[in-house]
């Protein structure tokens, strides 16, 4: 409806596309993808940052062990010293193993609610962007419907109810995730369906589930990673918040949120230790997939790739 | 032009009613009816089932959601059984505190993005412009809470400047007034939305840049400052509508935070509240009421844009 430059796509200047005629080294799109992605060194460095954290987070723990689960009354509110690099908080549990446990919270959240969002996402949009006609207009007005819903609330409310897990945030989150993937995979659909490669292959007798899991499934999983990572981000901040009012998960999983939250209160006395370390990972690792995923949209797509 | 808003606005009636039933339908899974909260957790069955259908919750949950749009057009959203109020007063008391908040907030991070992200735009690739690309990618990584947390600590119990607490006063034009409370929640929400916004106002303003008609500004010899305010502004601030209009899940969600970290008696803490008491009635309006607000919004920015941007209407 718009024709000015896309919010959400970032403008993508008819001027930048090439203008034909040039005849470069034929690569595969994909290889031309990564070496775009590793000249990109904020990018290389979000990945090293997102590396660090699931190291941190899922090996962590089995090499580092701190007191996450029982209160021990000695060791509470501790500065970071020696047997406790980042102190302890007033339950005497030490900081540096809450972080770990409560980033591999927020990591597993984040990552279900990312994959289930853009498997049914893609499911949806496929079959909206194939079947066209009647039944797309209906799905996609449903997808209209529910991306004006909004989401903080509505899992607040279900949060509240049925309480917060793991598996149960991810799945709530991931049933909002969909929409976004539905809407870019239908489009990613209805374009590629008039490409000659397509007709090409149809015409050269390729059936239905081969035109959509050699040809438009591969080429839509550039947009689905993308999406995929401002997701994981998206809803690190959202399980992050939902801790921070005193409904995300529940102990004995930690959560960042909560974390922040317990220690906002006793910023007052002075123990910063358990404020910004925290603080610093939540926005480390929502940072660096905003990196990759900036990153990732730009390397894959043709029309700003340089020549 | 005309045939297009009205198609615009007929659409936009139909996803607020198809929201509502899907919103309703989804808290009536979750909570079927307040009778245990109002009668307490000794009620007997036969009370309980006595209250639902005293209160109509025995109905299939079509009816019920038909009598609650046919009510709330009225303006009747229900009952507060917690704080015994009609939903609809205690909406009343404390729209306009959230309005002002955000409505603040929204107006300050727009005046702030537009001239930043021209300015990084016109310095693109200096040392400044990556300063504040950096700064703001750094905002857009961070809760909302912690960046409250660390302007709370920094000018609130550090230098004493702000109160760490947002006025408490039930008078709007009070609550405006009182600099010294509400300077940092406004400046929280404010920042959060700069972020976001002054990105895409950098690369709209690089786009428009490239364009002939700032060239032909240029070479009829207009000084910069001019070709700038007659021409770039105007044109690169063109998305900033829609993503205005965009954002109003992002500003209810920030809302709802802020109120909360700094204690605003606003719609956001009101819901926060409503949370813990299970007051269902309060957490279904206002959640209409922030899916209606989604709508709306996205529709004003469309018919805005198309007052503001001529070209659109021919699409």
């Amino acid at each position: 409806m718009t024709n000015i430059a896309s919010p959400v796509l970032g403008p993508l200047g008819a001027a930048r596309a090439p203008e034909g005629g040039e005849v470069g080294p034929v690569q595969s799109g994909w290889r031309l993808a990564v070496r775009e992605f590793a000249s990109n060194r904020l990018a290389v460095l979000g990945l090293a940052v997102i590396a660090f954290f699931l190291v941190f987070c899922f090996i962590g723990p089995v090499l580092y062990h701190g007191q996450t689960v029982n209160t021990n009354l000695l060791t509470t509110d501790l500065p970071p010293g020696a047997g406790h690099p980042l102190g302890t908080t007033d339950e005497g549990f030490d900081e540096l193993a809450l972080l770990m446990r409560g980033g591999q919270a927020a990591l597993e959240v984040a990552f279900l609610a990312a994959a289930f969002g853009v498997v049914l996402g893609s499911i949806w949009g496929a079959v909206a962007g194939l079947v066209g006609g009647v039944v797309d207009s209906v799905m996609m007005r449903i997808v209209d419907i529910f991306l004006s819903i909004p989401i903080l609330f509505v899992v607040l409310i279900i949060a509240v109810r049925y309480g917060a897990s793991v598996l149960s945030l991810g799945l709530i989150i991931g049933g909002y995730y969909w929409l976004v993937p539905a809407r870019l995979v239908r489009g990613e659909v209805l374009t590629l369906r008039t490409r000659d490669f397509v007709s090409a292959a149809r015409v050269a007798g390729a059936g239905r589930w081969r035109l959509i899991g050699r040809h438009l499934i591969p080429n839509a999983l550039g947009v689905m990673i993308v999406n995929v990572t401002f997701n994981v981000a998206d809803a690190i901040l959202l399980v992050a918040a939902l801790g921070y009012l005193g409904f995300g998960l529940q102990y004995p999983t930690q959560d960042w949120g909560d974390m922040l939250s317990k220690g906002a209160a006793s910023m007052q006395n002075g123990y910063w230790w358990l404020v910004y370390p925290v603080g610093a990972c939540i926005v480390l690792v929502v940072l660096a997939c905003n990196l990759v995923g900036d990153a990732l949209r730009d390397s894959f797509d043709i029309r700003l790739r340089r020549r | 032009m005309s045939a297009y808003l009205i198609r615009r606005v007929i659409t936009s009636i139909i996803v607020i009613l198809g929201v509502s039933i899907v919103i309703f339908f989804l808290l009536h899974l979750i909570y079927p009816s307040p009778a245990q909260d109002v009668l307490g957790p000794k009620a007997t069955t036969a009370s309980i089932n006595a209250w639902n259908k005293e209160h109509g919750f025995d109905r299939p949950w079509i009816v019920q959601y038909l009598s609650y749009l046919g009510n709330a057009l009225h303006g009747n959203l229900g009952y507060s059984y917690k704080l015994n109020q009609s939903v609809a007063a205690l909406l009343n008391e404390r729209w306009a505190r959230s309005l002002y908040l955000s409505g603040m907030s929204l107006l300050l991070s727009v005046l702030i993005a537009i001239p930043l992200g021209i300015y990084q735009a016109v310095r693109r690739n200096s040392l400044s412009d990556n300063a504040v690309t950096t700064a703001a990618f750094v905002l857009y990584a961070m809760p909302v809470f912690f960046l409250a947390l660390i302007l709370i600590q920094i000018f609130a119990l550090s230098l004493h400047i702000f109160s760490f607490e947002a006025s408490q006063s039930t008078s709007v034009l009070r609550v405006m007034g009182d600099w010294h409370s509400m300077t940092l929640p406004i400046a929280t929400l404010t920042l959060i939305n700069v972020a976001g916004y002054s990105r895409y106002m950098r690369s709209s303003a690089m786009d428009a840049l490239a364009q002939d008609y700032i060239k032909a500004a240029r070479a009829k010899g207009l000084p910069e400052r001019l070709v700038l305010l007659r021409h770039l502004v105007r044109n690169a601030s063109l998305p900033m509508v829609t993503l205005v209009g965009l954002s109003i899940p992002v500003l209810l969600a920030g809302n709802l935070i802020t109120e909360q970290v700094f204690n605003f008696q606003g719609l956001g803490l009101l819901f926060f509240n409503s949370l813990n008491n299970v007051d269902y009635n309060v957490l279904i309006a206002y959640t209409l009421i922030g899916a209606a607000l989604v709508v709306v919004g996205n529709l004003v920015a469309d018919i805005a844009l198309t007052v503001a941007d001529p070209r659109i209407r021919l699409a």
